[in-house]
């Protein structure tokens, strides 16, 4: 039989706000544990919490790029439960009245695109951090109190892919708003998943089940994979699925049953008295509104008007929000020295012929980026801020090679070494002798010398070899320490070949 | 309080699982008790549903007070010693409790 999966997302976002929800006490991740902490994160008796304006501003904002409702009425209510993690045994939530409602957010999964609408969003609080040791756990305050916003989906998501795909379009926008880091490593994400399945046309949906506290994209999509397995082996076999919660185990790659629905905690939320209610006015909306950035959507649209670069560079490039601030800052660069071009200390005459062969400025810029840099950056595992290269460099080096300066084996390598170590790329090439051989004497000298070296690959031209032609281009490119102009190599060599031969 | 769509429909406490929810341990003596207080408060506030209150928005808070926000400006809290003082016990570093999985 088939099956349909019905999917819905909890996404929790640490904001990025400088310090905590309803404390002064700082935000930093990475601190000694137990440093930022005070009587109100710390849940001491008569402490009162006093809401941070930041982070009702970033989860409005988030609801005005998501399209949601903000509502003109919001407030705050206490989530009732024990657990060492939250000293006040209750957690401050939203409950009825979140500051967002609806809204949506375009996804794309397996060539499809779909539009994932939202239920809620609202903001809480962080509770603090857990570490279990042989007998004991351990309770570090630093994380509880950090501004937390909660996206919630509708179960409108079919597929692991197309959660994998909702948590991604998600992030990159909640980087454009500078909403939150979105550093998963640091816990700024994190995930509760609610999947179930039914036969495919049945209308209503199946029990769910709820797999918990997933701080990576890879553990959603595993989990869902494996959790969607599962309740269509439970149902094939006769049995019923049973409304629980589940933990991922990584290690095992398998969902472990928490704890049954039944025993399910009774929250008793009720209006936080110490809190007053949040009232946005239409005109305070409208002002954040009009501050809202450019989405990655209107972003890869404007790069493809303004830089004449192809749709699917757009949106290689519009994928990270840093990587398409740097192409413009490289185009910025690019365009300023196009005056001064001629002016360049070290640049031969560029031949006419390769002319057509040179991509404007904004596209090989954008290819640099898509190959070289890409490749760069995941090998070593860094983002594009941290590369040494900086975009005034790549612009100069895509103009030494469009002016032919040097040619594009010596580009790569010179972009290889100033990802590692910074600086300026003309300098570079001229500490290192590495401008290109465009001398028509010096060439031909090399050119004659290969051929006199290696008669026997001149025999095997002559006699219809054509790869030998590559061989004895190669010698002469080795001879010239890789700087010789190989176009003109090949058009040389090729001339003496064919002409001495008649 | 928000009490669950279920339990709306209960007419009286029931002390045992409200006693558990507040981590509070009775004993058959104490649960008759508090039944009988408590059922007696439920009633007495219950005379507040002879007024109609039908067209009236929910009251959020007590007090007509909107808006109270802070500034994103850190402030330095407490210092760990301090803090770990009152802990039962501790590591010079974190709070340590029962194993809690």
């Amino acid at each position: 039989m088939n099956y349909s999966a019905t999917i819905g997302l909890e996404v929790h976002v640490q904001l990025a706000t400088r310090t905590k929800m309803f404390c002064a006490c700082n935000t930093d991740f990475g601190s000694p544990p137990n440093t930022h902490v005070c009587p109100v994160c710390l849940g001491y008796p008569g402490a009162l919490p006093v809401i941070n304006e930041e982070a009702v501003r970033l989860t409005v904002m988030t609801g005005l790029m998501l399209g949601s409702e903000i509502n003109p009425f919001s407030k705050f209510d206490r989530k009732n439960y024990f657990y060492p993690d939250m000293p006040k045994n209750y957690q401050i939530s939203q409950y009825d009245r979140p500051l967002c409602i609806g809204g949506a957010v375009a996804i794309e999964a397996n060539g499809v695109a779909k539009t994932i609408p939202l239920t809620r969003i609202h903001l809480e609080e962080d509770v603090a951090k857990n570490m279990h040791v042989r007998n004991a756990s351990s309770i570090d305050f630093n994380r509880a109190g950090h501004p937390l916003m909660e996206v919630v989906t509708e179960p409108e998501l079919d597929s692991s892919e197309e959660a994998f795909a909702f948590l991604q379009a998600l992030k990159q926008i909640l980087l454009y708003g500078g909403i939150s880091p979105c550093n998963l490593e640091e816990g700024n994400l994190r995930c509760d998943v609610n999947c179930s399945v039914r036969p495919a046309g049945q209308p209503a949906l199946g029990v769910k089940t709820e797999i918990k506290n997933l701080n990576t994209f890879k553990g959603v999509f595993q989990s869902l994979q494996y959790e969607i397995k599962r309740q269509i082996a439970v149902l094939e076999s006769g049995g019923t699925i049973v409304q629980e919660t589940r933990r991922w185990e990584t290690e095992t790659g398998i969902t472990e049953s928490m704890r049954s629905k039944e025993a399910a905690h009774d929250y008793r939320y009720f209006p936080d008295p110490d809190l007053m209610p949040v009232v946005l006015s239409s005109e305070q909306i409208e002002c954040w509104k009009a501050l809202l950035p450019e989405l990655p959507r209107q972003r890869c649209d404007r790069l493809v008007r303004q830089y004449s670069i192809p749709p699917y560079d757009a949106r290689v490039l519009s994928a990270d929000k840093a990587m398409a601030d740097y192409f413009e800052e490289a185009c910025r660069y690019y365009a300023s020295s196009q005056a001064t071009r001629s002016a360049h200390a070290v640049a031969p005459s560029a031949a006419a012929g390769d002319e057509k062969l040179a991509k404007t400025g904004p596209k090989a810029i954008s290819n640099w980026l898509m190959t070289e840099m890409l490749r760069l950056l995941s090998e070593k595992g860094i983002d594009i801020d941290q590369a040494a290269i900086r975009p005034k460099a790549l612009a100069e080096l895509v103009r030494l090679a469009e002016a032919q300066v040097v040619n594009s084996n010596t580009a790569k390598d010179v972009f290889a070494a100033l990802f590692e170590q910074g600086g300026d790329p003309e300098l570079w090439v001229k500490q290192k002798g590495l401008v290109q051989v465009s001398d028509a004497g010096a060439i031909e000298a090399m050119v004659e010398k290969a051929m006199a070296d290696h008669p026997g690959s001149v025999a095997d031209f002559r006699a219809g070899k054509s790869a030998a032609l590559q061989f004895l281009v190669g010698q002469v490119m080795r001879a010239s320490k890789g700087k010789a102009h190989p176009q003109r190599v090949q058009e040389l060599l090729k001339k003496k070949l064919t002409t001495t031969a008649n | 309080m928000v009490l669950d769509s279920g339990r709306d429909a209960v007419k009286t406490i029931d002390v045992p699982y409200v006693a558990h929810l507040a981590r509070l341990t009775l004993d058959d003596k104490e649960i008759r008790d508090f039944q009988g207080q408590l059922d007696q408060i439920v009633a007495y506030v219950k005379i507040i549903q002879q007024v109609d209150v039908s067209g009236v928005e929910p009251m959020a808070h007590a007090v007509q007070i909107r808006n109270v926000f802070r500034k994103d400006e850190e402030r330095k809290g407490l210092d760990r010693d301090v803090v770990l003082a009152n802990a039962p016990v501790h590591d010079g570093e974190q709070f340590l409790v029962p194993k809690i999985v």
